[in-house]
């Protein structure tokens, strides 16, 4: 699981003595975080409250779209392969949105990692938010760490049964909300919601809750910062990422060793020796809901949540020494402040600026890309069996299959024109010729049509092996236009 | 890597496998017993796996699983599934006409889409995946047609096919076999021939007495491929003036033609597909000649 340093090593163990009694697996040692108060922890309630808030809420609000389109404000409408986020439709030709969106998530992971290492870990994770609302109900039904371990060791009883029962009840409702508001965001919710209360939702919409409740009550109630441990790549991602001026949650070794009790510190310091503010109360191990003792430095298990500095600020409170003896810092702070110089803290430096560099990048190359989007889509498929035909007239014809889309709530209608080919003419059984000799199409509201067309040269011509083209579809109301370059294939003359 | 004796960590209290990178040490961590339950968890998996669907095979056959799943049935399911869903239109299309169907956008596209689909299973092997035929095999893109290029005329070719020994109604005529049967002598028939050549404009033969050639198409010919040598869409004739030719322009082709006939079939597709699928069908191939 993790790598210890070369140097902290002891002396050497016969190899085959190790493999031999080693064992092959072990159980996890059950961690029992304790309730703490701060700074931190208002902070991560409200993220959580926030998060949550979003999550539950965000299905049920409402955007008015026009008749025949869907009202909610964010859906993923699998059937009609839809996706809506307020003022933004996508089709699924339009994914790469979602790319651009992604890269701009990890970039953002990136400089929040920089500037305070694995907060998203501690703050905003799902799984972080979630184990810490079953932790609570837990911690309601149960007890505190000190109740819960004695609880937990204590002899079967009715009581016992009892809380037990109501802990893993509460879990599962939770994990029920929490799975059937995801299948929320696929149909429209007030709809949905109904449905599901009268068993007359579709069966898939049962099968994602009941997966997402499966793994919510598994995930947050039972595996906690197992995940966290040996499931998320993302410690390890993390590991790489880190460099020696993020702000990572740190025991200030400076200010806490040597370790002794209040009283020992108090007569050492009146002799004038050296005392450290730590008192080794374990505090901050058992604030940990991960298990960490954070006094041994940076570790994969730190999920940067604070609550230990919290827990530690509370004991540093009532035995009168200032705060922070754990605190957001780096190690380098440490070595300054041993050294007797004041603390720096490089939260602007080349790679936050290159990461917020890479996110404007990004952010303005997605803007862009939204904001000349069109309404309308002309897309032109040359036919390749015959890749061109002979008439019985003598005239060159070639067949495109060209699929109009229209992105808006209201039919709209399509003029095709054609270009660069000297005499070239139009014809499809769909679309409807014009007296000027462009074609015309009516695309359904929100749909694409798809239209067969063929241009063919006047009988003698010779076209030539290859001309390029281009297809100009024009939206007679708007004005908006897509123009799509292909080529015009004819047979191999003599000439050439 | 490098090979280094197994030691304890202090910090941790694990001992390390011996394995060394760059002075970094891998401690030998047992696994998590969660990590193994899972594991037991999927040979479990497995076993119910066995039990419910197919898996395991048997000599000529295999264990089938008591859900009774094939994915041949899945498929069948979602193949009624999409007709159950495409019931309205497909009712729609039963009931309209050729023309009626052409004149309705939602029609005429549902259709050209089953047609396609229905040209590619049954048509593409003698006249090309997009209808380009081959020789022997009309060209359905040219604007050529023997039989006539009419929605109602493509459709009733379809129905009832050329020459089909099977249906009563079958579009039918008999070249005869000039040469076969004696009628022409073959300088005769050379001289018809290219005769015939130069209707579409193409060169004949150096030396051939054209006149002659035209003498002989005036006697023989004219009653079913007309004095122009348009053909007849009535009985299948040819039109002789075009570029497209089903069985060749070259004059070793021609010969062997009007020396034998050649009288080509094509199955009458009432008899084996349903009335949909060959208005689909009619729509389809008329679209493939430009609709003309």
């Amino acid at each position: 699981v993790s790598a210890s340093a070369g140097g902290s090593a002891s002396a050497p163990i016969a190899a085959e003595e190790i493999y031999d009694e080693g064992p092959l697996y072990a159980a996890a040692k059950k961690v029992y975080p304790q309730k703490v108060w701060g700074t931190y922890r208002r902070l991560k309630w409200a993220v959580l409250w926030f998060a949550l808030g979003v999550y539950y809420i965000l299905p049920f609000v409402r955007w008015d779209r026009g008749p025949n389109q869907p009202n909610q404000a964010v859906l993923i409408d699998m059937e009609h392969s839809r996706f809506y986020a307020f003022f933004i439709e996508l089709w699924p030709q339009e994914v790469y949105y979602f790319t651009g969106l992604l890269i701009l998530a990890a970039l953002i992971l990136f400089l929040s990692n920089a500037l305070f290492g694995r907060v998203w870990c501690g703050y905003a994770c799902p799984q972080t938010v979630w184990t810490d609302l079953f932790l609570w109900v837990e911690r309601a039904i149960e007890g505190d760490r000190r109740e819960r371990i004695k609880f937990d060791d204590a002899p079967w009883s009715p009581d016992k049964l009892v809380k037990r029962l109501a802990k893993h009840a509460a879990w599962l409702v939770i994990a029920m909300l929490t799975g059937g508001a995801f299948v929320l965001y696929f149909m429209d919710a007030p709809t949905l919601l109904v449905q599901f209360a009268t068993f007359q939702a579709p069966l898939i919409a049962y099968l994602w809750a009941g997966i997402l409740t499966l793994t919510t009550y598994s995930l947050a109630g039972h595996m906690r910062e197992q995940v966290c441990l040996y499931m998320c790549p993302w410690p390890r991602i993390q590991a790489a990422l880190t460099d020696p001026d993020a702000l990572e949650v740190t025991y200030r070794t400076d200010r806490g060793e040597p370790r002794m009790s209040v009283k020992e510190a108090a007569r050492k310091r009146a002799q004038g020796s050296p005392a450290g503010d730590c008192i080794d109360c374990f505090q901050c191990v058992h604030a940990c809901p991960t298990g960490v003792d954070i006094r041994k430095g940076l570790q994969l298990g730190c999920i940067n949540c604070g609550l230990c500095i919290d827990a530690c600020d509370a004991v540093m409170t009532k035995i009168q020494r200032p705060l922070r003896l754990i605190a957001f810092d780096t190690d380098d702070n440490i070595v300054r402040r041993k050294r007797g110089e004041p603390a720096v803290y490089h939260l602007i430096r080349p790679r936050t600026i290159l990461y917020l560099a890479a996110i404007a990048l990004t952010g303005c190359i997605m803007l862009y890309a939204f904001v000349t989007r069109t309404n309308m889509h002309l897309s032109v498929l040359h036919v390749r069996a015959p890749l061109f035909t002979v008439t019985a007239q003598g005239g060159v014809r070639n067949g495109y299959t060209l699929r109009f889309s229209n992105k808006l709530s209201k039919p709209s209608d399509f003029a095709l024109t054609v270009s660069g080919l000297k005499g070239a003419m139009m014809t499809s059984v769909v679309a409807k010729p014009l007296s000027d000799g462009r074609l015309t199409a009516r695309v359904d509201a929100d749909a694409t049509f798809e239209v067969p067309v063929y241009v063919s040269t006047p009988p003698g011509a010779s076209p030539g092996k290859s001309t390029p083209i281009t297809f100009t579809a024009t939206d007679v109301k708007t004005g908006e236009a897509s123009g799509v370059v292909d080529n015009f294939f004819g047979p191999i003359t003599s000439s050439e | 890597m490098t090979i280094d004796p197994v030691q304890v960590d202090k910090v941790s209290g694990q001992t390390t496998t011996g394995h060394e990178w760059d002075g970094i040490r891998e401690l030998n961590t047992p696994l998590p017993r969660w990590w193994l339950w899972l594991f037991y968890l999927t040979i479990a998996f497995s076993v119910v796996y066995w039990f419910l669907f197919p898996a395991w095979p048997l000599f000529g056959s295999y264990t089938g699983g008591v859900l009774g799943w094939s994915s041949r049935a899945a498929v069948a399911d979602q193949v009624a599934l999409a007709k159950a869903a495409r019931m309205q239109e497909a009712t729609a299309l039963e009931s309209a006409s050729l023309s009626e169907i052409a004149a309705a956008p939602k029609l005429q596209e549902l259709a050209l889409a089953q047609g396609k689909a229905a040209f590619g299973d049954n048509c593409a092997p003698c006249h090309g995946s997009g209808g380009q035929g081959q020789k022997g095999y009309p060209n359905l893109t040219a604007g050529r047609w023997l039989w006539g290029g009419a929605l109602e005329q493509i459709g009733t070719t379809i129905i009832h096919g050329i020459r089909a020994p099977d249906d009563a109604d079958t579009r039918t005529s008999a070249m005869p076999a000039f040469g076969k049967d004696g009628t022409l002598k073959p300088e005769e028939i050379r001289e018809v021939a290219d005769y015939v050549r130069t209707l579409a404009g193409l060169e004949p033969e150096h030396g051939v007495d054209i006149a002659a050639g035209k003498k002989i198409f005036a006697d023989n010919c004219v009653a079913c491929h007309g004095e122009d040598g348009k053909g007849n869409i009535e009985m299948g004739s040819a039109n002789l003036t075009t570029k497209v030719w089903q069985y060749g322009s070259d004059i070793n082709d021609l010969i062997y033609t009007i020396t034998n006939a050649r009288n080509s079939t094509m199955p009458a597709w009432g008899h084996r597909l349903d009335p949909v699928t060959i208005k689909s069908l009619a729509i389809y191939v008329h679209s493939l000649g430009g609709g003309t």
